[in-house]
């Protein structure tokens, strides 16, 4: 991966994230009013479309970002060659992405 | 830590947006994996938010929140810097990030207690 | 008066000294060594590098010319910032009697204060830093409107005199040896800007390169130390959206 297309691709995602971290903390400070309970949450998205795509779109985004992140982090403390480099970025996206699809098949799986 | 020729507020505005997106990606899998306690044992996720409910957690959770407001401020005013025109209150947009972060985070633990 | 050989106004007061630590060395090793040299009203740092040099030890090496901010040649690491010594007045730096010269960070050091700016230079031709005429002398004078846009953004630019400051205050060169850094890249968006020039598609693929744009964080440390009130982020900032559009076309 080139320096230019791992920018790209942390920049596009965040624009991508911008409306839904918005949502997100209004969602976090709507929700924890009266305490969180596992209902409360899974009455909220389980059988909703709207929130799979939401949650779905939110954590592909994060994955992108968030190995681009770590990737550019790394690379600047340590010298690595681009083949281990491109390794790590993979890695972490994979871990973010699985992690993250899961969590949100759980709580929308009608 | 702080050498001389970082000692200036859009440095301080760079560090906090690195180490605050670091913290997010360490946190994102825990956070994963309690949602995903849904799929499996929805009552291990329960019994999970009902412990979560002590001060400390919530404090915690204070603070993640705010790491995620200052993240989202902060790179809004990166990509306003790269993608716009340039704006010369570079310092005063910086200042305000961290501000919101803080409102948004305060606005978090009004509702909680 | 101070005269022109430095000699001090003639006062009971005793003489009041400054504690200056020195980095003393080559490439392979150094240290600071201490002197003591006097305070001397509207003192610029040079000068006081220059008194060590003359009174205190010949061996001292640095790098003048103009001793007036218009060479670019005396930029050192002054209590650990960047700066031209020569624009620097000691009342504005010293601290507590004391004060710090090294030379600029991320280039080899040579000797004492004075570095190897080779690499740095290098990446200005690297970043196609140069004027690519695209008509000959019998063409007529391409006209740029002063008020453009584009003419606009390359002055904005274009008064940098490659001194090496804003190269050594980035964090990113220090991090990534490979970067073309904040002049090279400031330098080559007033060609971007300049729609004579013939070399954009070239220029561009650079900017687009593991070494160009796409590295730089918007510390603004290159803005926040350039002498010349210069705002390289600025001009990277343009860049990168350059660089983005092309690479959305697929063109670099």
């Amino acid at each position: 991966m080139t320096a230019l297309r791992i920018y790209m691709a942390q920049r596009i995602s965040a624009m991508i994230m911008v409306p839904l971290v918005f949502m997100h903390l209004g969602m976090i400070i709507y929700a924890v009013q009266g305490g969180l309970s596992a209902e409360e949450i899974l009455g909220r998205t389980r059988g909703s479309i709207f929130w799979a795509c939401f949650y779905g779109l939110f954590v592909t985004a994060v994955s992108v970002h968030g190995a681009a992140g770590i990737r550019v982090i790394v690379t600047e403390m340590v010298s690595l060659r681009k083949g281990t480099a491109d390794l790590l970025t993979y890695g972490i996206f994979l871990l973010l992405f699985v992690m993250g699809a899961r969590a949100v098949v759980a709580v929308t799986m009608p | 830590m702080i050498r001389p020729h970082r000692n200036h507020p859009l440095w301080f505005a760079f560090i906090v947006h690195r180490l605050s997106g670091l913290a997010l990606v360490i946190f994102l899998p825990m956070h994963f994996y309690v949602l995903g306690m849904a799929l499996t044992n929805v009552d291990q996720l329960d019994s999970f938010l009902q412990w979560s409910n002590n001060p400390v957690s919530k404090a915690a959770e204070f603070g993640l929140v705010f790491l995620l407001a200052v993240h989202l401020f902060g790179g809004l005013r990166l990509l306003v810097l790269e993608n716009f025109d340039w704006r010369d209150w570079q310092k005063s947009l910086a200042a305000a990030s961290a501000g919101l972060a803080f409102v948004v985070a305060g606005g978090f633990l009004l509702n909680v207690v | 008066m101070v005269g022109a050989n430095n000699k001090p106004e003639e006062t009971d007061q005793p003489e009041v000294m400054i504690e200056v630590s020195v980095w003393r060395g080559d490439a392979e090793a150094g240290g600071f060594r201490t002197y003591h040299v006097p305070s001397r009203q509207s003192q610029t740092v040079l000068d006081i590098v220059t008194y060590i040099q003359r009174n205190l030890d010949p061996e001292l090496t640095y790098r003048f010319a103009c001793r007036v901010g218009m060479c670019g040649s005396c930029g050192m690491t002054v209590n650990g910032k960047p700066r031209w010594t020569c624009r620097t007045h000691a009342s504005q730096v010293i601290s507590n009697g004391k004060l710090t010269i090294e030379p600029l960070r991320n280039m080899t050091k040579v000797k004492d204060l004075a570095v190897d700016m080779t690499p740095f230079f290098d990446k200005w031709v690297e970043a196609k830093g140069a004027f690519v005429p695209t008509k000959t002398r019998h063409d007529e004078i391409e006209a740029i409107k002063p008020d453009s846009k584009e003419r606009r953004a390359a002055d904005a630019a274009v008064e940098c005199i490659n001194c090496g400051v804003c190269y050594s205050a980035c964090d990113v060169v220090a991090w990534k040896p490979d970067y073309l850094g904040p002049a090279a890249i400031n330098r080559s968006w007033t060609l971007v800007n300049d729609p004579r020039d013939g070399a954009q598609a070239e220029r561009l693929k650079v900017l687009a390169s593991d070494a160009g744009c796409s590295n730089c964080h918007s510390h603004q440390s290159c803005a926040t130390y350039c002498p010349n009130l210069l705002n390289p982020t600025r001009s990277i900032a343009g860049v990168k959206r350059r660089v983005m559009v092309a690479a959305l076309k697929g063109e670099v």
